[in-house]
């Protein structure tokens, strides 16, 4: 297990030097020269440019610009906010912990949709029930978050008027303020996710319903129940797992639309904010955090299944 | 070549099964038929759509659908919903062939590369694909399209360009198992050269999974894109592009609910076309792959 965990480290390495490179280049190699983006066009005179090119090191040569701003990330440092005069790295560590509730709710909610339905629709085969979900998981997908998002605003927000749209809940002010606010978000961001584990959960019960041992599950006299979600569902639900893993990706990559639709203060919204308002340092901390979350998140997926699956470890 | 001379009878050539299998689709049928629809709609909007899609008509705001004139009603500046929903597919569908376009043959090229030549090659497009996928999609192009300012050519190249490891990786893969087969032993025996070999013996047969994975490629161009209107980072306003048309109208939700509601459905249509024709395609390729 260590050598297969020190291996996968090893292969991490140029993945980190290529990500680290583009965000560098993100900024360096710009079209146009970023000081005069970040300047805006009104306050453009050369004595601020001036200024502003010495105290970002960028009259060095590009691999010095390189050396310096690894050197400073290995620090920890990214650089200063230019609206907020703030270190990025503070605001980045602020917003984090909000990003990572909205995609890991966005993900319970994919699988407390997934699971159930799925396997309803495949003890149902080929009946209303089943039809509905296949419509369910094809229009999921179609989607665009955004949309579906501004539709459970007027819906539940504004018609009904049954849940906040706005923000993010405290648990100073109770639970039900802290899960209601999250409510509509993570159904907007984990939808898409649930539609495509639904029809997974699906094909795979219905593969495992055809084995032997659920006919003698069935034999011994079991409860449907006790067969389709005991027996069935736990041999059904490995390559659910994996690709719920595998599309953790996909929904750091929508929290950014899903964050702007509630503003919901995460790294997403900051982002889009620091690009709004042309701050580079901003942005290019918040991509490569971006960046790695992901990296690391694809890293805890592959050492899950080095757990799960013991084949793995010696691929 | 000699496969022109001995070629069978037509009924019995590959292609006619599969296009069955696929006619036979009902579903890749119906995705088939709208997509036709769609293009005719996109290539004859000047004609089919009853208004410029630009004209505004602030006297007659928020109609409700169903107006006289306005069968969808018109938006917050009273322009006609219908034509701008016509003028936004032409967008739609040229941004989401452009992407693909890039993204397939910038990615099949060095896909092909790496498989065939191998080595340090081979080593180098491989890693770059794993930084490319290191990103969250949406992340990095939202960063590019920020850098290089939003428009409609900035969103057509930076998500092509931004997509080319999906196709680079499927195409390597496919070659490394044609590379061993004894036709290209054959032709590399009689003496053809790298290249022609990629491209002629081997390309040709990679085709088919490029094709569906292409498909699948188009509406998730097309989503990309809508949510890059959507952000203000697309196609700007007051271009009819279907994300912007949800940007706008989010505004008046209070007012005007279904100004967000049609530009959505059609994307959502669209989206669902496509992916039917892929899943059709899919299945119609790889009969051991049957649908349930």
């Amino acid at each position: 297990m260590l050598t297969f965990i020190v291996r996968r480290l090893i292969t991490m390495i140029p993945v980190l030097f290529g990500i680290t490179f583009i965000t560098f280049m993100l900024v360096t190699f710009a079209p146009g020269d970023a000081i005069s983006l970040m300047l805006g066009s009104e306050t453009v005179n050369v004595e601020n440019v001036e200024r502003l090119r010495t105290e970002l090191g960028l009259d060095n040569p590009w691999y010095i610009q390189y050396r310096d701003y690894m050197f400073n990330l290995v620090q920890g440092d990214l650089g200063t906010s230019i609206v907020s005069q703030q270190p990025v790295t503070r605001q980045i560590v602020e917003r984090f912990p909000n990003t990572l509730l909205l995609t890991v709710g966005a993900m319970i909610v994919a699988l407390l949709i997934a699971l159930p339905v799925g396997v309803i629709a495949a003890a149902r085969r080929n009946r209303p029930a089943d039809y509905g979900t296949m419509f369910f998981s094809v229009v999921g997908v179609a989607m665009p978050n955004f949309w579906l998002g501004l539709l459970l605003i007027i819906v539940f927000g504004l018609q009904l008027d049954w849940l906040p749209i706005r923000g993010m809940g405290s648990l100073e002010e109770g639970l039900w303020d802290f899960v209601s606010h999250l409510i509509l978000p993570a159904l907007t961001l984990g939808t898409a996710l649930a539609a495509i584990l639904t029809r997974l959960t699906r094909n795979a019960m219905l593969d495992v319903l055809a084995e032997d041992y659920v006919r003698t599950a069935r034999a011994k006299g079991l409860t449907s129940f006790n067969i389709l979600f005991k027996h069935a569902l736990r041999n059904a639900v490995m390559p659910v797992v994996t690709t719920a893993g595998l599309q953790f990706g996909a929904l750091l990559g929508g929290a950014v639309i899903t964050e702007t639709v509630f503003s919901w203060p995460g790294l997403g919204l900051l982002s889009i904010n620091a690009i709004r308002q042309r701050d580079l340092p901003l942005m290019q901390g918040s991509v490569l955090a971006f960046a790695l979350c992901f990296m690391i998140a694809t890293l805890l997926v592959d050492l899950l299944y080095a757990v799960i699956n013991p084949r793995i470890r010696y691929g | 070549m000699a496969s022109e001379a001995v070629r069978s009878p037509s009924r019995f050539r590959p292609e006619n099964r599969v296009l069955r299998a696929f006619f036979q689709n009902p579903l890749a049928l119906l995705g088939a038929l709208l997509i036709v629809a769609l293009v005719v709609v996109a290539v004859t909007a000047p004609w089919v759509a009853p208004h410029d899609p630009l004209e505004l008509d602030l006297l007659a705001p928020y109609l409700p659908p169903g107006s006289e004139g306005h069968l969808l009603g018109t938006d917050n500046f009273g322009r006609d919903i219908l034509s701008r929903l016509i003028y936004g597919s032409r967008i739609s569908l040229f941004i989401g062939v452009i992407v693909v376009g890039i993204a397939s043959v910038v990615g099949a090229l060095l896909g092909l590369v790496a498989g065939y030549l191998g080595g340090w090659v081979d080593t180098l497009i491989m890693r770059a694909v794993e930084i490319f996928y290191a990103f969250p999609f949406l992340i990095l192009v939202i960063a590019v399209i920020a850098l290089f300012g939003p428009s409609i050519f900035n969103v057509m190249w930076v998500l092509g360009v931004v997509s080319w490891p999906v196709y680079a990786r499927l195409v390597r893969a496919q070659v490394l198992t044609l590379r061993e087969t004894e036709y290209v032993e054959a032709a590399r025996a009689s003496g053809g050269g790298a290249g022609r070999i990629m491209l002629r013996h081997i390309l040709p047969n990679a085709l088919t999974p490029l094709l569906v994975t292409a498909t699948f490629g188009i509406p998730e161009a097309i989503l990309a894109s809508a949510a890059l209107g959507f952000l203000g980072l697309g196609v700007q306003p007051p271009t009819p592009e279907w994300g912007v048309m949800v940007s706008e109208g989010k505004d008046f939700i209070r007012i005007a609910p279904t100004l967000i509601m049609w530009p959505g459905l059609a994307i959502m249509l669209v989206v669902v076309s496509f992916n039917f024709v892929g899943d059709g395609l899919r299945d119609a390729l790889d009969p051991r792959q049957v649908e349930r």
